[in-house]
Formats: structure tokens, C-alpha cells, sequence
């Protein structure tokens, strides 16, 4: 594929594999803590995490003084997150399992982020470490259970043994550990020091889920709210590193272009410029402050090579994808006849229903704009500061550039002004190109900042997608058949994750959500064309449930009203195997009061999925007025996550898929024209507005299932629940996105 | 080229060489080493770089230099610190009312600003005062939620805050190239509960 080559970003990849992990004392150095200080880890091999289950008691296998948890004598508990935290509230909620079978006192409680290290803080689903697809919570909920326990274990036998009493007789209650009959207590931090000599336990016994006293429970209060409100929260835009300069990108206005030449002299004139340098992915200038940057690179002349890029409007490859939906595309899924089903429902007074649905390319756009700090190590390698998603592959991809070890790449993981999905690639993009900058300008630190046009028109995006539906429902109502062909970008193709992606010529993710349907339907066919476009293309918030789910959904609508049909009642009959997802939509149509007569204008509507493991549905009320304008104006949701670690943060997750399924559908669209992106900025690129955010009520299905998670699974449904609701009032579903192409939202 | 200016920000003077069309912001964040206001659009699309000028939101990002000369700057370091927040600040920790917390800084001090000259707003006055604020997060409840329960806590009795900026939070010169010893340490801000009246 020709994105992975676009615009010169090394190719070699990486290899998931082993790294060197850092010297204890190093590490140690690194987080800041002293001497005297308790660390504990426990690592739990991947096949374990399936195997444990219900198992009450499990063993750290590996025992190795790798911190996830440090008790220092000031009787500080800090919780090493190895995720980001870009706002989906991870440092809490990984702060949170470790206090709970610690025992410690909230109050005590801090969280950081772990350095980048392969070996000792892989995600256990990717096999590097990284953070995406909703899975933190559930890759961290043994081991930091485990670590917890642990800590625990080595708290009380160091107070037996300073009591000389049995360490069945100590307990642990709110971050003091007690021997009740002497009337003795001990603080952990007056414990650190002793326990840290002790081995670490080969078994430990986790909590009975009755006896939490912070899983599960609300008002926990966040531990990044009050940094983040005084401005003492440190993102990698807040970094300042002695003498750092700042650098800006001039990057091909169309993807695929290289440089041709570059005349540099005005942009050299500009003050505080202090140097201009061509790379493979483009002219960097590099000045004394940011605005110097941004002057310069107005300033500068560059001529690009088009001979590689896309030179279509995104109307002219819609076109393209049309007739390829006339083909057949590699298969997906398949089982009994469709087409033979529906020349039978046709035939015997069922109904047949067939409809294209446009997905458009979407931005991130999270509000920090891309943007990392790295300085050269005076002994090899760099030094990263980043809201870093990946920082596996950022290793690989930095030392590949330096020609070091991956090793030698050391990152400073900073809070994240928001991702999406967009910090997280398979190529580093960004930080690959500050990694450049500084290897090109080696005497000072280099922030290479994205601006927010850089952004917008800076691709990895969401793909552009078709798809063309046709299913059927049966004289008696019941759904019989299911064609459906997906036709958009791959954005696995290419990338070092192919392998595990792409089966068959099928990107998993392109067909996730259709090719798995939930729904019991007993001929399916679903078929996928895999297009190839310099337009550089990645995971969104919900990545291909972002599409499948909404197509699917708008049309169970369409079928429900044709077999003349309740939309909830009509997928209950399909759901009967799927008692999860039947629980959340039941749960989510009682608290929105379905069924209730709606006034004139007003409509609601529901959608229901998995995605990610968890469960989601939303009810959406809508307003449709005499211009045919909608607004949104409450909208339920209900999810089954499994054992939920703190509900405030699935609530906030919930309304923040809420907002962005809704936000998006209402007037997202990234669209090019002769290859050249037409929005630049938040005033052509239009995000949900406050005015737009509807009442949104969230309800949590009690349940003592494995914890999955809750960042991605909140987006799949808003939208089309939204589409739903102005179907009903309408009678026109809603197949193009977004809505404000339809002229139902200004 | 450079042109020095003076102006006053947090309640201190300061006088800054630069290019005169350099967006207050810059300034703010490279030369004074603030970092309360966010870059987020330089178009004065999003809000996050907000500071209030002369007692009124102003969206420092197209704001440029030479237009602040001889003006009162305050960003959301002068209002108030993890140990003595502002009562917006305030407000806004209790609703737990971020998620990235890139968007915060403007969501705070426009809220102040419309507090101080609308001290009891409808939740539809929060709404239009905020319109031009960006969250991606979705963290929108939250916020409106936080902007009412600041109003109630700056109204009720006994909350006065004194609202001039203090010393404490002004950037010194050598804050322009220190990074905080605790900058990774999130919880240094204390993990407690939050109360109990919601």
C-alpha cells in the first residue's frame, strides 16, 4: 500500500519483541522516588489473563521488582499508569484497583505515568505497550490487583514482624495497618522501608467483591482534577526544556506529494528563525518561539512533487467506491443464501430493503494539536516528552531514525490534551518528525508543534466509507436476510500490525460490528473492497464501529417499520442469544420511558451494539421543527462494561461517546476537492457545540463480569438512535453523513 | 523588528521584547512561562487560550501584543492555586468537570467572566456565554453543571474570594525553563473525597 510510504516516514516498522528493561536504581531515579521507598510489581503472563477467571487466589509469576505501586516514606502511595491518560480518567482508575486491595487511604493515593518500557509494561493485548481500544482497565485489572495484594502482604508481615505478633492477627483498614489486640498501628510510610526488604509473595488472595470499598464506588474524586484546573497540569505543550527552540512543518498540501524545492531565504529572514532544514516529510523551520516558527514557515516557497498523490476530490473517489460496490468484495462473513432469501420474502409478501450509506473522512482533532519535545542524550539516543500513545513503537521508530537502540529511547509520558485514536500510530508520525528535527538540529531541545490547520488537514483520518445494504424481512416480520459490502480504506494494510489485521483481504476493522452481527438472521453476507489512497487514514474513537454500527442500526429501523413492527420489540426477537446487549437496550428504552406516545415533532429513536467487549444502547428524543430542523434534546444510555472500577468515569466516558457520535453526525466532514482538504480550522471543521450537547442521563448495569472498557464503546450508537428518533418523525432515514448535508441541521 | 511593551499580567508589571504582532498567547506561554493558556485553533474558534483583559474574556490567540500594552492581563494562574482554588475552580473540581482538561483553562475563566457581571445566569445564559468554547471530550454536563454550582458558591455567604491575583502564581524568570520536579506526579494535588452533597 502506498500510504505507508507516504511522505518518507521510515518504513523498517518494528518487530513487538523484548527490550532491555532499565536499571532498578535508574528507574527508580526516573519516578522520583528515594530511598527507603516500597516498589512492587507483579507480572502476570499474557495466557493467565484468560485462565484466571474467577480464581480468587493467583501468584505473581514472575516476581520482579518492577514498579506498578510506590509506598515512600512520606507515606505516599503513587500508582505507575503504563497507559495514557488522555482524559478517559486511566491514572484514576489504574490508582484505584491497586488502593483497593492495598487498602490504602484515597487521600494517600497519587498517580504517574510508568517510563516506556517494552518489557515491563507491555499492553498485554498488543503486545507492546500502547493505549487503545478500551483495553486498560482490563489489561491492568489482575496485575494491579496483584501488585495491590501484594503490597498489602508485605506491609503486614513487616508490622508483624516489627510486633512480633502473627500476621494474621494485622489488619489493614484505610492506608493504617493495625494490630488490635496490642493496640499498636503503623502508617505505610513508617512500613515502606522494612516491607521493601522482604520478598515479594508467590501467592496473594484478592478481595471479595462484597468487601470493596472503592471499586465500584461514586464520589471517588479524580486525581487530576484540581492540576487541571489551576493550570498546573503539565501537558507536552506546557514542556520547557533549557534552551529548547520551537519548530514548525511545512508538509505537502496533498497527500502523497513530496518536496521538489524549497527556497528558504525570506523564511530566514524572519526573526527569531534560526534555521530551515529539508526532510523527508518536509521543510521544518525551526526558531526561537513558536510564532517566529509559524512567520517563517508563511514565509517560506516550496514546490512539491505530485507525481505520487492523490490528486481526486473526495466527490470524484465517492464516485469510484459507487462502482466498486457494483462488484463483489472479498468475503467477510457468509452463511446460508441471501440472495436466494430475498427472492423468497419478495415473493411470499415479505418486504426487501436496500439503501447506500456515506460515511465521510473525519479529523481528530483533539483540542492539544499534536505536538512532542525531544533532545538528543549526550550518551545516544533521546529523550521523548509526548502524550504518548504507542510508546512501543515510538521507541522503534526513534531509534530507527538515531541509528540507536530502541532502549535508549527514553519517553516522559505527559497528560494528552485528548487523542481519539490520532496519538496512537503504527509509523509514530509526529514524533517521528520531531525525532527528525532533532537529529537535523542537534544543539537544543526542538518542540515540533502541529498548528491546528496541520491538524485538520494533516489526514489520519477516519476513512471514507460506503456501504450497500440490502436485508429482508419475512411475511411473518422476521429477518431473513442480510447483504452488506463495505468499501473504504485500510488504514492496517501496510503497517507492521497487517498480519494480525487483515485476513483473507479483509481489515478486520473496516468490517468489525457488520461481519459479527449480533442480530439472529439466518442468511448473512457481508464482503469488503479494500481501496488503496495516499490519503493517510487511522483508527477513530470506536474505529470501524463508527460506521457498521450506525448502518446496521438505521436499518433495523427501516426493517422494523416494514415488518410493521416495535424498533425495540423488533430487536429483542434477534437479540435472544445475546442476553448482554438485551439487558442494556431494555434497560436504556425503561428509563427513557419507551413507548410513550411522543408529541408532534418530537420522535425518539434507539440503537444497540458491542463494541470493544462492552455493551452500549441509546434511546435519543429529538425535535424536528416546522423548518424541518433538528435538535437533539435528551438521550439515554445504558452500558454493561462488566465490574465497573469507578462510575463517575464510565458516566463521563458515556457522555463523552455521546457527544462525539452525536457531535459528528451533525456536521463533521473532512471533504477534498482536486486532492486539497477544504477545511483548515474549528470555524470549516465544526465540532459539537455546548448548545448542541443534549440532557444525557447514563445507567450502569450492575454486574460482577470481567471489567472491559468504556473510552470507545459510548460512540457507536448515539448517532444512529439519533437517526432513529428523526426517522420516526420524518419517515426519512438518514443514510448520509452528516445530517447537515441533508439540510435537516444548520 | 522587536518592540518592547509593557502591560501587566497577574497583577505584576511586565515588559516583554517582541514582535508587536506576536498573539498575546505566545507570550504568555514562551515568554512569561504560563501555562494556563492553551493553544488550540490561533483563530479564536475554541476558546482554550482565554485570559480575561481588562475584566472581559478575550481569546489571546488573535489578541496580538501591542494590543495588550499597558492592560491588565489575568490568566487562571492569577486566580487561584491547588491549595486556595478560586470558587469556579472550585466549582469546577467538585463536578469533576474534566476529562483531557486541555479545554479547562477556557471554560474557567469564561465563566468568571460572565459570574462577575452575571452572578445568578440560567442555565441557557451558561450555554450561550460557553457556545464559543470547545470540549472534544464531551465533557459538556459536566461543565454547564460546574459553571451553575459556581454561581451558588459564590453567592452563598462566607465564600468571598479575593479575587485580586496574588504573587504566589506570578512566572519567575527561571520558570520559563524549569519543568516542575513533580510535573508527573498527578496526584500531588491531593486525592481527596470529594463532599458528600451531591
Amino acid at each position: 500500500m502506498r500510504q505507508a510510504a507516504r511522505n518518507g516516514f521510515p518504513e523498517a516498522g518494528f518487530a513487538p519483541g523484548p527490550l532491555a528493561a532499565p536499571s532498578r536504581r535508574g528507574f527508580l531515579k526516573a519516578i522520583g522516588a528515594g530511598a527507603g521507598a516500597l516498589v512492587i510489581g507483579a507480572h502476570l503472563p499474557m495466557p493467565a489473563l484468560a485462565a484466571e477467571a474467577a480464581a480468587k487466589t493467583v501468584g505473581p509469576a514472575d516476581p520482579r521488582p518492577h514498579a506498578f505501586i510506590i509506598i515512600a516514606p512520606d507515606n505516599t502511595v503513587t500508582v505507575l499508569a503504563k497507559h495514557l491518560d488522555k482524559g478517559q480518567g486511566i491514572v484514576t482508575g489504574i490508582a484505584t484497583i491497586a488502593a483497593e486491595e492495598l487498602d490504602a487511604d484515597w487521600s494517600q493515593v497519587r498517580g504517574a505515568f510508568a517510563p516506556a518500557d517494552a518489557k515491563l509494561y507491555a499492553n498485554h493485548f498488543f503486545g507492546i505497550q500502547g493505549t487503545g481500544g478500551s483495553t486498560a482497565i482490563a489489561n491492568s485489572w489482575d496485575e494491579l490487583r496483584m501488585a495491590g495484594a501484594a503490597a498489602r502482604a508485605m506491609l503486614v508481615a513487616a508490622a508483624a514482624a516489627r510486633w512480633t505478633v502473627p500476621a494474621g492477627e494485622v489488619t489493614v483498614s484505610k492506608g493504617v495497618v493495625r494490630h488490635a489486640a496490642s493496640n499498636r498501628s503503623l502508617t505505610f510510610g513508617e512500613l515502606a522501608e522494612e516491607a521493601a526488604k522482604l520478598p515479594v509473595p508467590q501467592q496473594v488472595k484478592l478481595k471479595d467483591p462484597k468487601d470493596y470499598v472503592l471499586i465500584g464506588k461514586p464520589d471517588l474524586h479524580r486525581l487530576d482534577h484540581v492540576s487541571k484546573t489551576n493550570g498546573t497540569a503539565i501537558f507536552a505543550m506546557d514542556i520547557r526544556r533549557p534552551d529548547q527552540v520551537t519548530a514548525v512543518l511545512a508538509r505537502s498540501p496533498r497527500f502523497g506529494g513530496t518536496v521538489k524545492s524549497v527556497d528558504d531565504a525570506a523564511a530566514r529572514k524572519v526573526p527569531g528563525v534560526i534555521e530551515v532544514v529539508s526532510l523527508p516529510v518536509g521543510v521544518a523551520v525551526i526558531a526561537r518561539n513558536t510564532w517566529a516558527a509559524m512567520k517563517g514557515r508563511e514565509a517560506l516557497t516550496v514546490t512539491w512533487d505530485d507525481v505520487n498523490s492523490e490528486m481526486r476530490g473526495t466527490d470524484a473517489m465517492l464516485a469510484d467506491y459507487r462502482k466498486l460496490a457494483d462488484q463483489p468484495g472479498a468475503a467477510a462473513a457468509g452463511k446460508g443464501d441471501a440472495d436466494k432469501a430475498f427472492a423468497e420474502a419478495a415473493a411470499r409478501g415479505g418486504h426487501v430493503v436496500e439503501g447506500d450509506f456515506v460515511f465521510p473522512y473525519l479529523a481528530h482533532a483533539p483540542m492539544e494539536p499534536l505536538n512532542a519535545v525531544v533532545a538528543l542524550n549526550p550518551e545516544g539516543g533521546c529523550t521523548i516528552w509526548a502524550g504518548s500513545q504507542f510508546q512501543g513503537v515510538e521507541q522503534m521508530v526513534a531509534a530507527h531514525i538515531l541509528g540507536c537502540k530502541p532502549e535508549q529511547v527514553k519517553i516522559e509520558t505527559q497528560w494528552a490534551g485528548g487523542s481519539f485514536g490520532r496519538r496512537a500510530t503504527t509509523n509514530a508520525d509526529y514524533i517521528a518528525e520531531a525525532v527528525m528535527v532533532a537529529k537535523a538540529y542537534p544543539k537544543a531541545p526542538v518542540h515540533l508543534v502541529w498548528t491546528r490547520e496541520d491538524d485538520i488537514k494533516g489526514g489520519r483520518y477516519r476513512p471514507l466509507f460506503l456501504h450497500r445494504i440490502k436485508a429482508a424481512v419475512d411475511d411473518k416480520g422476521a429477518l431473513v436476510a442480510w447483504k452488506q459490502r463495505i468499501v473504504g480504506q485500510s488504514f492496517m494494510a501496510g503497517t507492521p500490525f497487517e498480519a494480525a489485521m487483515v485476513k483473507n483481504g479483509v481489515d478486520a476493522t473496516m468490517v468489525e460490528g457488520a461481519s459479527d452481527m449480533a442480530y439472529a438472521v439466518p442468511n448473512l453476507a457481508v464482503d469488503a473492497h479494500t481501496v488503496a489512497s495516499p490519503v493517510t487514514t487511522l483508527w477513530w474513537r470506536s474505529v470501524g464501529h463508527t460506521h457498521t454500527a450506525y448502518s446496521k442500526e438505521v436499518m433495523i429501523d427501516r426493517l422494523a417499520k416494514a415488518a410493521g413492527k416495535d424498533p425495540v420489540a423488533f430487536r429483542l426477537e434477534m437479540l435472544k442469544d445475546h442476553p448482554r446487549l438485551a439487558g442494556v437496550l431494555k434497560l436504556a428504552a425503561e428509563k427513557a420511558g419507551w413507548g410513550q406516545p411522543m408529541p408532534q415533532g418530537k420522535g425518539r429513536g434507539v440503537a444497540v451494539h458491542e463494541s470493544f467487549n462492552s455493551y452500549v444502547a441509546h434511546v435519543a428524543d429529538v425535535t424536528v421543527d416546522a423548518k424541518g430542523q433538528v435538535k437533539v434534546d435528551r438521550v439515554v444510555v445504558a452500558i454493561d462494561c462488566g465490574q465497573v472500577i469507578n462510575p463517575d468515569i464510565v458516566k463521563s466516558q458515556m457522555e463523552g461517546g455521546t457527544g462525539w457520535g452525536i457531535g459528528h453526525a451533525l456536521r463533521g466532514e473532512i471533504t477534498m476537492t482536486d486532492g486539497m482538504v477544504d477545511q483548515a480550522n474549528f470555524d470549516s471543521f465544526l465540532p459539537m457545540r455546548m448548545s448542541d450537547m443534549p440532557v444525557v442521563e447514563v445507567h450502569i448495569m450492575p454486574s460482577s463480569e470481567r471489567p472491559t472498557g468504556a473510552g470507545e464503546p459510548g460512540v457507536p450508537t448515539a448517532a444512529p438512535a439519533v437517526a432513529n428518533a428523526i426517522f420516526s418523525v420524518t419517515g426519512q432515514p438518514q443514510q448520509t453523513l452528516p445530517f447537515s448535508r441533508g439540510g435537516i441541521v444548520s | 523588528m522587536e518592540n518592547t511593551i509593557a502591560l501587566r499580567v497577574n497583577g505584576r508589571a511586565v515588559s516583554v521584547t517582541a514582535m508587536a504582532d506576536t498573539p498575546l498567547l505566545y507570550i504568555l506561554r514562551n515568554d512569561l512561562a504560563l501555562n494556563g493558556p492553551k493553544y488550540g485553533c490561533g483563530l479564536g474558534e475554541c476558546g482554550a487560550c482565554t485570559v480575561i483583559l481588562d475584566g472581559v474574556a478575550a481569546r489571546s490567540c488573535v489578541i496580538p501584543l501591542a494590543g495588550a500594552e499597558g492592560r491588565e492581563v489575568v490568566t487562571l494562574e492569577g486566580l487561584g492555586s491547588s491549595s486556595a482554588p478560586h470558587p469556579v475552580q472550585q466549582a469546577f473540581i467538585e463536578e469533576q468537570a474534566a476529562q483531557c482538561g486541555y479545554c479547562m483553562n477556557g471554560m474557567i475563566m469564561t465563566a468568571k467572566a460572565l459570574l462577575d457581571r452575571n452572578p445568578d445566569p440560567t442555565m441557557d445564559e451558561v450555554r450561550r456565554a460557553l457556545s464559543g468554547n470547545l470540549c472534544r471530550c464531551g465533557t459538556h454536563v459536566e461543565i454547564l453543571r460546574a459553571v451553575m454550582r459556581a454561581a451558588r458558591l459564590l453567592s452563598s455567604p462566607g465564600a468571598q474570594h479575593d479575587d485580586q491575583p496574588s504573587d504566589r502564581h506570578h512566572a519567575r524568570p527561571d520558570d520559563r525553563i524549569a519543568v516542575p520536579a513533580d510535573a508527573d506526579l498527578c496526584g500531588a494535588d491531593g486525592g481527596e473525597r470529594r463532599p458528600a452533597d451531591r
